[in-house]
């Protein structure tokens, strides 16, 4: 179906599967348009929503002085819900009015714009035609495949300093993504909130954690600036959820049962799907929610998944005590923490 | 004074003399401890009484005649007053019904009684005992440095300001806002149900304090960008923008495309 026999406009009424086209509705006209009294009726509603706008905006001036936001909330408050409101008004009232006036009040004549025909007519086409063969013999392209070849070469191998471009962009990872700061000997400390000082840091007793404790761990000397450049960084890789189970309660492999210090385990709090900080400890189901997509971890077996999208357990740090008592770990996490990227091909 | 002086070189007067030293010293050890134990100790033997009677009435069905625990609750020797005011004064328990967590409801004993069978478990083992004062007045701690703690070690099962949010299988961190002084310190010190312990090596009593000037703080005072939502963050907003947002955007729709009479 063309566009010519859709717009009939209502002249050409033909019938369709059936169905007669009943071409556009009949026009009626407005109220504005027939009797005066409506059409100044109109009028003044729409000067009324613009007057509105005008009182919006000049609320929003007298409110900005008057509700000054000074120490308290409820101030801070006051002051954003008048100023906002005067700002709501003053907008909203603009554009009410200008489609009341479109509406109402601006010609409502009904016309029928034509479609034009996609393509040309033949005699544009043919010189269209007449100009691509003339290029072609002009410039020789057939005849000359040498400089068809080499240009279409040239062409192709442009591109290639981009990638030398891109590259620069940024390092390559290297072994980042498979260390972090924890290494043979590094005291557990508590994580603050932020980034301890070196002065600051508190380092954790074998002792101090009971049963049922949990404790947000970060490896001692990561606010040493010579040791981790982007300390935030290397939080986003290194930090550890250290928990205390009943040893009885703890199903650990043969070969990694003195990853742990008398049912004292520390595990990566970095999601293995997608990074999110797993730290929903239940203490007495021993599960480990992830919050962003409910991976579910359970501790007493290794943090293997026991629900979600996570495909990996949570990485364990192997730990035990130093000669002062305090929890150090025995070395970096034996795998690379955080979503599985291809380089793991664990099944 | 003569008869001493004469005797003083006895081989006998060392023994006298370590005999005296060590009598003097143990009862002073013996005076001390006493009354420092006297001290801790405030609930009377009374107290202790009633307690148990309440205990045996009330709560040995599931956690032992002598709260030793059984299949149906945990033993409780050891818990300490602490648990007990919690667990009693929220209303938590008596347990109403099975179900994947204890909920609040109105505390089925007074003041007293509370105390009286607080009283009866701390009798039974050393445990925490209910917190002083001290630590639970607001405005002496710093809700900064606490809102630091929250962030690090309850946020991310109560929410940033302490509004609950869900946890595994039917279980759920509940909201802090209604949640009294005594009963936020008493949850951190003695993890009821799920929640993980914070021992005072983890959490001093100073930093509680400063976490629950945090949730004071937050739970208090007015937002100042309006409608909180229940600070439920993105599930809240973005219902209400689903629901009232985009039926205003239709309904404007509706009313510029509609014919004017």
């Amino acid at each position: 179906m063309t566009s010519k026999e859709h717009s009939g406009g209502g002249s050409q009424l033909e019938e369709l599967n059936g169905f007669t086209n009943p071409g556009l509705p009949e026009h009626t006209p407005r109220l504005a348009d027939t009797d005066p009294r409506a059409e100044k009726v109109a009028e003044r509603q729409v000067a009324g929503w613009f007057i509105l706008s005008m009182i919006g905006t000049i609320w929003f001036i007298v409110a900005y002085f008057l509700f000054t936001p000074g120490e308290s909330m409820q101030s801070i408050r006051l002051h954003n819900m008048f100023v906002g409101l005067g700002a709501a008004v003053a907008m909203f009232s603009i554009g009410f009015g200008a489609v009341l006036w479109a509406k109402n009040l601006m010609s409502d004549h009904e016309g029928i714009d034509e479609r034009h025909d996609i393509g040309g007519s033949e005699e544009d086409q043919a010189v269209a035609l007449e100009i691509l063969h003339q290029a072609k013999e002009e410039s020789g392209i057939a005849r000359r495949p040498l400089l068809r070849n080499t240009l279409i070469a040239a062409l192709a191998i442009a591109p290639l300093p981009a990638v030398l471009v891109f590259r620069d962009l940024g390092p390559l990872p290297g072994d980042k993504l498979f260390n972090t700061l924890w290494q043979k000997g590094t005291r557990l400390i508590r994580d603050p909130g932020g980034i301890p000082s070196m002065d600051s840091e508190r380092p954790i007793k074998a002792d101090e954690v009971t049963i049922g404790s949990a404790y947000h761990v970060l490896p001692s000397g990561i606010g040493d600036h010579e040791a981790s450049d982007h300390p935030i960084n290397e939080k986003a890789k290194a930090a550890v959820l250290l928990m205390r189970i009943d040893p009885k309660e703890l199903k650990e492999d043969p070969d990694r049962k003195d990853w742990s210090h008398d049912g004292i385990v520390a595990y990566s709090k970095i999601c293995t799907h997608v990074g999110c900080p797993v730290a929903l400890y239940e203490h007495q189901t021993h599960h480990l929610l992830c919050p962003c997509h409910q991976s579910t971890f359970d501790v007493t077996e290794h943090c293997k998944v026991i629900f979600g999208p996570a495909k990996r357990p949570l990485p364990q740090l192997p730990i035990t005590v130093d000669s002062e008592g305090y929890l150090v770990a025995q070395s970096d996490f034996p795998e690379p923490v955080g979503p599985t990227f291809w380089e793991i091909n664990h099944p | 004074m003569k008869l001493l002086a004469d005797r003083r070189r006895h081989p006998m007067a060392l023994v006298a003399l370590l005999l005296v030293g060590l009598l003097l010293t143990g009862g002073a050890y013996a005076l001390f401890t006493q009354t420092s134990s006297a001290k801790a100790d405030t609930a009377s033997a009374s107290d202790i009484e009633e307690g148990k009677k309440l205990f045996a009435a009330n709560c040995a069905t599931c956690h032992g005649m002598n709260a030793e625990g059984s299949k149906a609750g945990p033993g409780l020797i050891g818990v300490g007053a602490a648990a007990v005011d919690f667990q009693v004064g929220t209303g938590r328990m008596p347990l109403q019904a099975n179900g994947p967590q204890a909920r609040v409801k109105e505390p089925q004993f007074d003041e007293e009684q509370t105390a009286q069978l607080a009283a009866y478990v701390a009798s039974l083992g050393p445990g925490p005992a209910v917190p002083e004062d001290e630590y639970l007045d607001a405005s002496k701690g710093d809700p900064a440095a606490g809102g630091g703690l929250f962030r690090t070690n309850c946020a991310m099962c109560h929410n940033v300001v302490g509004s609950g949010g869900a946890l595994t299988r039917g279980k759920y961190a509940p909201n802090l806002a209604e949640v009294s002084e005594k009963h936020l310190y008493e949850a951190m010190q003695t993890g009821p149900q799920n929640m993980p312990i914070f021992n005072d090596a983890n959490l001093t009593p100073d930093d509680k304090r400063d976490v629950i000037a945090y949730v004071k703080e937050v739970s208090d005072n007015p937002s100042p960008g309006g409608f909180k939502l229940g600070s439920l963050g993105p599930v809240a907003e973005g219902l209400f923008i689903w629901f009232f947002g985009l039926a205003a955007v239709i309904g404007l729709t509706v009313w510029l495309s509609s014919r004017s009479k």
